[in-house]
């Protein structure tokens, strides 16, 4: 596919906001899911005839299904308080990307249907039929939102554009107009297990390929075992961690934990992914139904905890989630009540001193952490507030010798998010995505040019992926961004403690 | 009894009706509808406790504007507080004898109505000059401004321009309370802005000033973080156990 060609906007000195540019981003759009892909989730295959009233149905429902969508839609005075908050609106001047107006796009459609004053007065207030304009204005700016919530840090009402988006993406879903890459990616785990549809044979092959990679690096055996049954934790990581760069070198970091650890653990082919893209499409069932998949996994493995890999947006369905969604865990050990993210089983395991950490081995990198948006915003860690913030860190620094925290405006709960989050990570909105990449690049810049920053962590597969392709739009080096656990891996020191 | 008399006391009747039977169904909405899942914007307190407390700090001192924009929650602030003040000032035209709290804070409310105006027309500038706000901006949000600045106005021209008889002004207030009607001066600002105060009660369950109770009820604020101590299973959510 011929992608038109853009320009990467320039690192500036200081984050300016942008003048506005109306109709700048108006062409970005994903592809559109076709026919087999909508119908294996259930979703019509095509706009279906009288997609009009079917959408305000739909919309009606989720008003009555959903306080969150019910009282933002009510509550936002147009302060513009977003105005100014939101990476693609920073990065493209697009005046429909700063989130006030993204959600106005619904907005305006709820006030004309939902009421009384949108309905006798709907130029007074801005509301407007659903007509095939707007629902095009829809599928093009709910696109460019990666529901990464950082609006909501800032709005005085705490309107969260994501429930929003993801309701417009409910709507759109329902009547045929779903996106491509989300609705495909779904349709893989259900039918296969993960995101990237590798069947178990291949991953039983690339474990094993793993483990002698690791054997002929340390000497050391450790093993990345699959479907062990009576294994103590089930690791339910991104699939991405299997194959992708920089991503399988976290995978190596965290079977080195466990191994030096001593503590047995088993990954699933059941439960091959972590991901949960029902999320990103706002679908509750959806998102259930790919939890289940755990839940199932680790009843039948008997194991006695749970642990997630690093990836932003399964953590949020984890930590919030899944308790509600496919809870209880009355299974697992009383000790680890809950699933725990990889970070905090470390982090323990590190307090313990039951790991061997050379930071020296690290000393060729100069560090800094991007807060990646779903756990910084839509999670914790470990028992204290803010953890999410200082568990990460707090295992980088027992890894590295040398660690910068980026600008403080532009972390922890402020966190810029990598462009490519909200099921936005696809080829065909490559422009968006460096477009969208640009306030986390320009804090990112500014470390490298004051410290000599020159490995970006982060503990999301997305992050991962989305830097990896972003960075050499911005000069920098694909190789600058990767995992925790890729230093935690490094800094190891394996044979017995 | 004059026709303004009778026309205001009806118009007073139903707006008042307007306004808390449009936010009684309004409020009643927001709470029947279920919120399925935890979505606190975290860092968010554990407990009931210190939800209590980030939401004062939100209603209160507007706690995430400050974090936005110090020029919007500077005359965002001002005018909310000015407003709080300037409506417990009026308290004294609707309580025989006046409260104590009400006569302490004449003076203030009378420094704060100035306030209000001023920082009503700071927000209203903001609108007009700010691009961005500009391109957010529908016409009822202009016309918002200008009712509220109007109000504002009409009050301040019977303090200091043309005197109105508030002694009669206070008994046809508390005829209303009580169903004993008495004469309305008709004194053409005071009804202009008896006029507008009726319209804005009239709009209020229909406007954009359902965030008061909105953000009472929004989620990433109301919820504690505490989803994996407990399960919230909505009861559409739990007919999918079955």
């Amino acid at each position: 596919m011929a992608v038109a060609e853009f320009e990467t906007p320039r690192l500036k000195e200081y984050p300016v906001i942008p003048i506005l540019q109306a109709g700048a981003m108006a062409h970005s759009r994903p592809f559109v899911a076709a026919a087999p892909i909508q119908k294996a989730l259930g979703f019509p295959g095509e706009l279906v005839e009288n997609w009009q009233e079917k959408a305000i149905a739909r919309m009606g429902e989720l008003l009555a299904k959903y306080r969150s969508l019910k009282v933002y839609l009510d509550a936002c005075v147009h302060c513009g308080a977003c105005a100014d908050k939101c990476h693609y609106f920073l990065g493209t001047g697009d005046p429909k990307n700063m989130p006030v107006a993204r959600q106005d796009l619904m907005r305006k459609i709820y006030r004309r249907y939902f009421t009384v004053t949108g309905r006798y007065f709907p130029k007074v207030v801005g509301a407007e039929g659903l007509t095939r304009e707007v629902l095009d204005e829809w599928y093009t700016y709910f696109n460019q939102c990666s529901e990464c919530r950082r609006c909501s840090v800032f709005c005085p009402y705490g309107i969260d554009t994501a429930e929003i988006t993801m309701a417009a993406k409910e709507i759109m879903d329902a009547i045929g107009m779903g996106q491509k890459y989300s609705n495909e990616i779904i349709g893989k785990v259900h039918k296969i297990g993960n995101n990237l549809g590798l069947p178990g044979p291949a991953l039983e092959d690339t474990l094993a390929g793993l483990e002698e990679d690791i054997k002929d690096d340390t000497g050391a055996d450790v093993k990345l075992p699959l479907d062990v049954r009576g294994a103590e934790v089930l690791l339910v990581t991104p699939s991405a961690d299997f194959f992708s760069e920089p991503h399988v070198e976290s995978l190596i970091g965290y079977a080195k934990v466990f191994h030096q650890a001593g503590i047995s653990w088993t990954l699933s082919s059941h439960a091959s992914e972590a991901g949960n893209f029902g999320l990103f499409i706002g679908n509750y069932e959806q998102m259930r139904k790919i939890s289940m998949r755990v839940r199932e996994a680790a009843l039948e493995l008997g194991v006695k905890r749970i642990a997630v890999g690093e990836c932003g947006h399964a953590w949020r369905v984890a930590y919030s989630f899944w308790n509600t969604l496919i809870g209880p865990f009355d299974f697992l050990d009383r000790n680890y009540p809950a699933p725990q993210h990889i970070c905090e089983v470390t982090y323990e395991l590190i307090r313990r001193g039951a790991l061997t950490l050379d930071k020296e081995a690290n000393d060729q990198r100069i560090v800094t952490f991007h807060d990646s948006c779903n756990v910084a915003r839509g999670s914790r860690m470990g028992s204290m507030p803010r953890g999410q913030f200082i568990i990460p860190r707090e295992i980088i620094k027992a890894c590295v010798n040398h660690f910068h925290d980026m600008a403080p405006e532009t972390i922890h709960e402020n966190t810029f998010c990598c462009g490519g989050g909200g099921g936005l990570l696809t080829d065909d909105l490559i422009e968006l995505r460096v477009k969208g990449a640009l306030p986390r690049m320009e804090a990112f810049k500014q470390v490298v040019d004051e410290h000599g920053v020159n490995f970006m962590a982060t503990i999301c597969a997305i992050c991962k992926a989305q830097f990896s392709k972003v960075l050499p739009y911005y000069k920098f080096d694909m190789d600058m961004v990767g995992g925790v656990h890729q230093l935690v891996g490094s800094a190891i020191r394996l044979g017995p403690k | 009894m004059t026709a303004v008399t009778i026309v205001f006391a009806l118009m007073f009747y139903v707006v008042t009706a307007l306004l808390l039977g449009g936010l009684a169904w309004k409020i009643a909405g927001y709470a029947r509808t279920p919120a399925p899942l935890r979505i606190p914007t975290t860092p968010a307190p554990p407990h009931a406790r210190g939800v209590v407390l980030r939401m004062a700090r939100e209603v209160v001192l507007f706690e995430s504007l400050f974090k936005s924009s110090k020029w919007i929650w500077g005359l965002g602030w001002l005018f909310h507080v000015a407003l709080a003040l300037v409506l417990l000032r009026h308290l004294r035209y609707f309580t025989e004898p006046v409260w104590a709290a009400v006569a302490l804070v004449q003076p203030f409310g009378l420094y704060a109505s100035f306030a209000m105006v001023a920082a009503l027309a700071g927000l209203w500038a903001r609108r007009i000059f700010v691009e961005r706000i500009r391109y957010i901006s529908t016409p009822s949000d202009h016309l918002m401004l200008v009712l509220l600045i109007a109000i504002g106005a009409t009050g301040l021209a019977m303090k200091y321009v043309a005197h109105t008889d508030i002694v009669a002004a206070k008994a046809f207030m508390l005829g209303l309370l009580y169903f004993d009607w008495q004469p309305l001066p008709a004194d053409p600002v005071l009804l202009v802005h008896l006029a507008l105060v009726a319209a804005l009660m009239a709009t209020f369950p229909a406007s954009k000033l359902l965030h008061a109770p909105g953000i009472f009820f929004s989620p990433t604020r109301n919820q504690a973080d505490d989803s994996r101590e407990r399960r919230h299973l909505s009861s559409w959510a739990a007919e999918l156990e079955r």
